[in-house]
């Protein structure tokens, strides 16, 4: 009974915008990892992860995030985190990852931050 | 009014595939417990990684085996032991690793455990590898008020 996750792309200027969508466990989280593997691949490496429609994740969802920042800093990019459910943002802190990753309230503040400061500083 | 204790399990075979209906299992119980509406994901995300564990490093990904959730309430608490028969791993002898050097050595797993301590009040481990493996994981309960 596996619950539905899908991911969109899309892009705006040169950022590209991926937005999960449904329940990101160690099942779904294959599916994300590859989307994120294709847009490293394509040269893409400003990353939005617009997360308003994602409505569950486990650590096998955080370890895409964990698993990658760390190439993509170092070819100047990033990834960052908007539209977090409360229940979804929870994890993420209970983790430490809002001192890891840029978390941001929307599309808008995404484009804002990434003009601002293009990778975050940790 | 003395408290009744009530016990439920599920069987599954040991697939990411069968994480969803594992939670929709929990949740159900921890609903019928009492537990709060903030209590509530904390338990389904616990036991997702427990079982999530199970199926990844005790199993290795093999569908033949079979993973148990045993749920347990009363008025207090919610008891779930988490079976199987795999290779046992003991999460006490692995050093916890702090989430710079995990992102430094581009791992993309070892934070499940973390997790489960951190949203349960009480964990513990009876190995024995290859026979049977018990995570212990307790979580008091913290009811809501009832509507008046």
């Amino acid at each position: 009974m596996p619950k539905p996750f899908s991911v969109r792309k899309a892009t705006e200027g040169d950022l590209s915008i991926l937005s999960p969508e449904g329940y990101l466990d160690a099942h779904t989280a294959p599916e994300f990892e590859r989307t994120i593997q294709e847009e490293i691949a394509g040269g893409r490496c400003r990353i939005v992860a617009d997360c308003q429609k994602l409505d569950y994740i486990s650590s096998a969802g955080l370890g895409v995030f964990m698993g990658f920042i760390e190439e993509i800093r170092d070819q100047g990019g990033d990834i960052k985190i908007c539209g977090l459910a409360p229940k979804v943002r929870q994890v993420f802190e209970l983790l430490g990852f809002d001192a890891v990753f840029d978390l941001v309230e929307d599309l808008p503040a995404v484009v804002r931050k990434f003009a601002e400061s293009p990778t975050k500083e940790v | 009014m003395p408290s009744i204790e009530q016990t439920f399990s599920l069987q599954v075979p040991s697939s990411t595939e069968n994480l969803a209906l594992i939670r929709d299992f929990v949740t159900s119980i921890g609903e019928q417990s009492g537990l709060g509406a903030d209590e509530l994901p904390k338990l389904e995300l616990a036991v997702d990684e427990a079982c999530a564990n199970v199926i990844e490093h005790a199993y290795g990904h093999d569908k033949t085996q079979q993973v148990t959730i045993r749920a347990t309430f009363d008025a207090d608490e919610i008891r779930i032991e988490v079976v199987d028969s795999g290779r046992g791993f003991d999460p006490d002898e692995v050093p916890e690793q702090d989430l710079a050097r995990l992102i430094k050595e581009r791992k993309t797993g070892g934070l499940g455990m973390r997790l489960i301590r951190s949203l349960m009040d009480e964990v513990h481990y009876e190995l024995q590898p290859g026979e049977k493996n018990e995570l212990h994981m307790t979580m008091k309960l913290k009811k809501e008020p009832a509507d008046r």
